[in-house]
This record gives structure tokens, C-alpha cells and sequence, in this order.
């Protein structure tokens, strides 16, 4: 077994590999790249880089898109399922800011409600995966042993397996609700945390104030708790947003191939699919134009918020 | 090396096996029945009895499952209930179409992503450097599902340069067949590009800063040389690492393109099978696709042990 932090200092510090790969094999190099000590080992101050514009542009994004996502009920939107016959695939106006699309039905209300699958599949989703995964592989990352093979081995196996099949196969077989989605996505997200929350726990499992907190008399519990886990939290953090954006791009997949939340509900997915439908591209492009565009800047955003914070918790960015 | 190779070859056998029992189970464990959609919803429950026997739909699950894996073995996956193709029929005529797809995704991914890694890193955030590190953030936040519509829109529809939909087999029309396959494979080679680009990049700029190439420079090589004889191998590992993860966001991407723009590759007929209910199809494809993917680790793992030495002794 090599030290993970020696393979820490050779590898790569891009993390951006995760994000194309949230459902797929990981292999350790991946989940080292999320890796960040959480101390200098100089023990010089930090120079802090600022966040910067773009930063908080995607933090207000990402603000207003759940904001109103929650608010939807409350806020002045028409019925985001009402069909107005007269009007029909209209171009953006007063009476329809984004338009309406080929059942007359008012794109800003549907991009609106949309927005709510996205967010509950992708931030719920990883919640499930944080608290299985993740406790499995805090203790067993600390732990060692018999119990950390035998997950290892398990989460491997599942890792070798293409999920968007699985997940395509089982989608259908149980039928698509937003519920059953979210638990196959969250579920599928398990193994994946465990392996990146594992590599984190394990390098912290060995550190000399883990030693001194066992010689003091401290509990196994205390020890995962107090001294193991606030180290893990960076890693935790910039894995998890990495993670919903790879989970929103799923279940934008699935519902673009109609296989995710059926209509007439809307999903940034669907009404993509809605909009390549009979012609539309042709005539119509803002039908697939508004939801592509805003699944874009969310992804972005979360990408870009993911990164500025490895950035600031990763040291050997500073070196560079 | 042999017995490194060895021990993941064994592996791979151990992990394929594994996932014949997870596809078994996932395609038998689930609800729902082939006898409706082949009978109909309205036929009685005598006939669909008669039909579960002839399927052999009613012996224990372990049986099915020996029957369905001794089949394999000979390389008979079983028929479609539905159309009457073997499934292997299914996925000869639909791998090639999804392999081409891949095939000139990635082409085009490490032709644009290797050069321009090889350029910037040199000069770290500098000018270029800024801006292909901007844009390919920006082709993160772009999966296939939005690229491809935004594609066919601009250069299918409005500037008419390449055909919307269509597929035309490589034997018969070799121009006409690249022709459409070139919208597809750019939708899906987004991610890749940005992928590759930014971990070459990152691993190079490191490279430069060790002893090694300082003293190439020394000795008078050239910028050209010094960057892919000594600097590209040993920066390209994590590259090699993540264009064999990628292969899963391919798959995934195959299936969307070959949905948008009827290409009847073997993502297509799997989407169709589940439909459907088409137990054989969803079974067979889904084991020949997990396995490729296997393999497709293996080999990575192959060529890591002639780029990199060291893994073998670990």
C-alpha cells in the first residue's frame, strides 16, 4: 500500500477530471486530485487569492435558481402546465417573457418549475451519497482493516460498472418519479464518495494528533468526529458541488431521452428534448435555447464554485 | 511485468463475472413483465402462463440465469421478444455505428487538447494560456444533451452545412458517412477536450519545473524536442487515467446523439429495449457494453505499465 500523500505530491492538482466521471470508475489518482492537506507543511501563513467577480456571479446565479425554484408557488409565474392554444410557440413578449412553447405553454413559469428537478436530483442525491458513502468511508478510511477491504473490494466492482445503464435499466423497470430518481441517483453516488472520503480519512488516520488524541484515552467516535472529519470537510465540500453538477448532467441525459420525470412535468432536460421535437429547432430554437442556456450557467456555477474553493484549500496551487 | 499484467487480467475476469450476475439480477429483480408487452394487456392469464414456460421465464432464477450464461459462452445472447433479432444481430450492426462515434470524438478531442497543452503550459497564465483555461471551464458546464441540439440548430438548420439526421453505413458511402458523423461526434467530444487539456496541462507545467528539463535546456534541445521527448511522457499519466474514465461519460453521450440524430447505434437499441421491456436485449447489451468497459480499463492499465514503468513494481 503507498502512502497516499506521497502520491498526493505527483499528482496533478486539476480536479476537474471528477466532474466528467461522477458515475464511473474512479481510480485513486481522481480522488487524490480532490485531496487538499489542510495545513502548510511550512507552517507559513497562507497568501489568500481573492474570489473574485466571476465567483460571486456564479454564487448570485445559483442563489436566484434556487431561490425562485423554491419560491415558484408564491411568485407571479402563469401555470407552468396550462396549454394556450392561441398562442402558440410565440417568440419572447410582454405577455410571455421567454414565450411559450408548441402546447402555448409559458416557457419562464416551466424553466422555473424545471429548475426545481435539477436542484432537488442533484443536491439531495449527493446528500444520500455524503451520508452512506461518506460515513463508510470516514470510519472506514480511520478504521482500516478487514471492514475497509472488504468495501474497497465492493465499491471497485460497482465503480466497474457503466452506471447510465444501470441506472437507464432500473429508471425504467421501477418507473420514473422524481423520488425514485433521486434514491437510484443517490444511491449510484454512494460508492464514489466513500473512495474520495476514504483516500481523505485514511491520510489524516495516521497524523500525529490522531496518535496523541488515541494515547490521551480519546474514543473512536470522538477521534472520527473531532479530529478526522473537520479535516476531510474541504475535500467533502469541493467533491460534493463536483458531484451535483455530475448528477444534474444525469438526470438531464435521462430526461432528455424522456426517461426521467414524466410530462407534463417540466425538467430542464425535457423541455431541452421538447424543443429538438418536430421541427422546432428550425422554426422555434428559444423553446431548447432558454433551458440549454440556463443549464449551462448552473453548471458553471457550480464548477466554477467548486474550483475557487479547492483553489483555496488546496496549497500546492500557491507553489504553482 | 507479466505477473502484474497477469494479476489485473484476473480481475478482469473476476469483475466481468460479477457483472453478469449484477445485469442478470438487475433486469430480473425489477418489476415489470415481457408477457404484457408481447400479449398485450388484455390477454388471459392462462396464456400468459403457456408464454412464461416457453421463454423460460418460470424455471428458479439461478437456472435462467446458468441457461442465459452457458448461451453466452457460445455466443448466443438469446432473441428480442419483440422483433425477433438475435441480440447479437442487435449489437454487430449497432457497435459499429458507436464505435465510429467514439472513435472520431476522441480523434478530435486529443487532436485539439494535446497540442494546445503542449503550447500554453509553457507560458503559464499568460494570454493563451488565460484563454483556453476560460474556455475549456466553460466546456465543463456543456454535457451532450445541450451541445447537440445547439449544434443542429446553428450548423444543421441555419447554416445548412451538415445534415440534421441520417446515418449512412461506412461501406457503402465513406465521405457521406464522415459528413454526418462529424455533428454528433462534436457534440460529444466537448467534455473531453476540456478534460484532456486541463490535466495535460497542469501535469506538464509541473514537468518543466523539474531539474531534468532544466538540464535539456542546457544541453542546447530544442523547445520542440524537449517538450514531447521529455516533458510529454511523464505528464501524461493522469491524461492516459482519465481517457479511460471518460469512456463511461462516452457511452452516455453516445446514447443521446444517436437519439437527436437516429443513428441507430447500440445506445439507441438499448433505450429502445427498456422500453419496451425487451428482457434478452437490455440484458445482452448492457453485459457486452460493461464488459467493453472493463476491458477498455484493462488496456489502459496495459498501456500505463509501457508509459510508466514504475506501476509495476508497486
Amino acid at each position: 500500500m503507498p502512502d497516499d500523500r506521497d502520491l498526493l505530491d505527483t499528482q496533478s492538482s486539476d480536479g476537474m477530471l471528477a466532474n466528467r466521471i461522477p458515475m464511473t470508475a474512479a481510480t485513486d489518482e481522481a480522488i487524490l486530485d480532490m485531496q487538499s492537506p489542510a495545513v502548510d507543511p511550512d507552517g507559513e501563513p497562507l497568501k489568500r487569492k481573492p474570489f473574485g467577480v466571476l465567483f460571486w456571479f456564479a454564487v448570485g446565479f445559483i442563489s436566484i435558481v434556487v431561490l425562485s425554484a423554491v419560491l415558484a408557488n408564491l411568485l407571479p409565474l402563469q401555470n407552468p402546465d396550462f396549454g394556450n392554444y392561441s398562442s402558440l410557440n410565440q417568440a419572447p413578449s410582454g405577455a410571455h417573457l421567454l414565450g411559450t412553447d408548441d402546447l402555448g405553454r409559458d416557457l419562464l413559469a416551466r424553466l422555473v418549475f424545471g429548475a426545481r428537478v435539477s436542484l432537488i436530483v442533484g443536491f439531495v442525491g449527493v446528500l444520500i451519497g455524503l451520508v452512506f458513502g461518506g460515513t463508510a468511508g470516514l470510519v472506514s478510511g480511520y478504521r482500516g482493516g478487514r471492514l475497509d477491504i472488504a468495501l474497497n473490494a465492493v465499491s471497485f466492482i460497482i465503480l466497474a460498472f457503466p452506471a447510465i445503464v444501470a441506472v437507464i435499466a432500473i429508471v425504467t423497470f421501477w418507473g420514473a418519479s422524481l423520488v425514485h430518481i433521486t434514491i437510484i441517483l443517490g444511491v449510484a453516488t454512494i460508492p464514489l464518495m466513500y473512495r474520495v472520503i476514504r483516500a481523505s480519512s485514511l491520510s489524516f488516520a495516521q497524523r500525529d494528533f490522531v496518535i496523541a488524541a488515541k494515547t490521551m484515552g480519546a474514543t473512536n467516535t470522538r477521534i472520527v468526529l473531532r479530529e478526522i472529519l473537520p479535516n476531510v470537510i474541504p475535500v467533502m465540500v469541493t467533491f460534493s458541488l463536483i458531484t451535483v453538477a455530475g448528477l444534474i448532467v444525469i438526470e438531464g441525459t435521462l430526461a432528455f431521452l424522456g426517461l426521467s420525470v414524466p410530462l407534463p412535468t417540466p425538467s430542464w432536460g425535457n423541455m431541452i428534448n421538447e424543443g429538438t421535437a418536430n421541427n422546432a429547432l428550425s422554426t422555434d430554437p428559444w423553446i431548447m435555447l432558454w433551458p440549454a442556456l440556463f443549464m449551462f450557467l448552473l453548471l458553471w456555477s457550480i464548477n466554477l464554485i467548486g474550483d475557487r474553493l479547492r483553489q483555496r484549500f488546496d496549497i500546492r496551487e500557491g507553489v504553482l | 511485468m507479466a505477473k502484474y499484467l497477469l494479476r489485473r487480467f484476473l480481475q478482469l475476469i473476476v469483475v466481468s463475472f460479477i457483472i453478469s450476475v449484477l445485469v442478470f439480477l438487475l433486469v430480473h429483480l425489477l418489476p415489470g413483465d415481457p408477457t404484457t408487452q408481447i400479449l398485450g394487456a388484455n390477454d388471459t392469464a392462462a396464456n400468459r402462463a403457456i408464454l412464461l414456460k416457453q421463454l423460460g421465464l418460470n424455471l428458479p432464477l439461478w437456472h435462467q440465469y446458468t441457461v442465459w450464461l452457458n448461451a453466452a459462452f457460445h455466443g448466443n445472447l438469446g432473441t428480442s421478444y419483440l422483433n425477433h433479432f438475435t441480440v447479437t444481430h442487435i449489437l454487430a450492426t449497432g457497435a459499429p455505428v458507436s464505435i465510429e462515434l467514439i472513435i472520431i470524438s476522441q480523434f478530435i478531442a486529443f487532436s485539439v487538447a494535446v497540442p494546445l497543452a503542449l503550447v500554453v503550459s509553457r507560458k503559464p497564465n499568460k494570454g493563451l494560456d488565460n484563454i483556453s483555461t476560460t474556455t475549456t471551464f466553460g466546456l465543463l458546464a456543456l454535457p451532450p444533451f445541450v451541445v447537440a441540439p445547439i449544434l443542429v440548430a446553428v450548423f444543421a438548420v441555419g447554416l445548412g452545412w451538415f445534415p440534421a439526421t441520417g446515418y449512412t453505413p461506412i461501406n457503402q458511402n465513406l465521405a457521406q458517412n464522415i459528413h454526418e458523423m462529424i455533428l454528433p461526434s462534436l457534440a460529444i467530444t466537448a467534455g473531453s477536450i476540456a478534460v484532456y487539456f486541463r490535466l495535460l496541462r497542469s501535469d506538464l507545467i509541473t514537468t518543466l519545473q523539474q531539474d531534468f528539463i532544466t538540464m535539456a535546456r542546457s544541453k542546447g534541445l530544442s523547445n520542440r524536442r524537449i517538450m514531447w521527448r521529455h516533458a510529454f511522457r511523464p505528464s501524461s499519466f493522469s491524461l492516459l487515467a482519465a481517457a479511460g474514465i471518460n469512456i463511461g461519460s462516452l457511452i452516455a453521450g453516445t446514447f443521446v446523439v444517436e437519439a437527436l440524430f437516429a443513428m441507430p447505434g447500440i445506445g439507441y437499441a438499448l433505450v429502445q429495449a427498456v422500453e419496451q421491456r425487451d428482457y434478452l436485449v437490455v440484458q445482452g447489451i448492457s453485459l457486452v457494453v460493461a464488459i467493453a468497459f472493463v476491458i477498455i480499463q484493462f488496456i489502459i492499465d496495459f498501456i500505463f505499465t509501457i508509459v510508466d514503468p514504475r506501476v509495476v513494481r508497486e
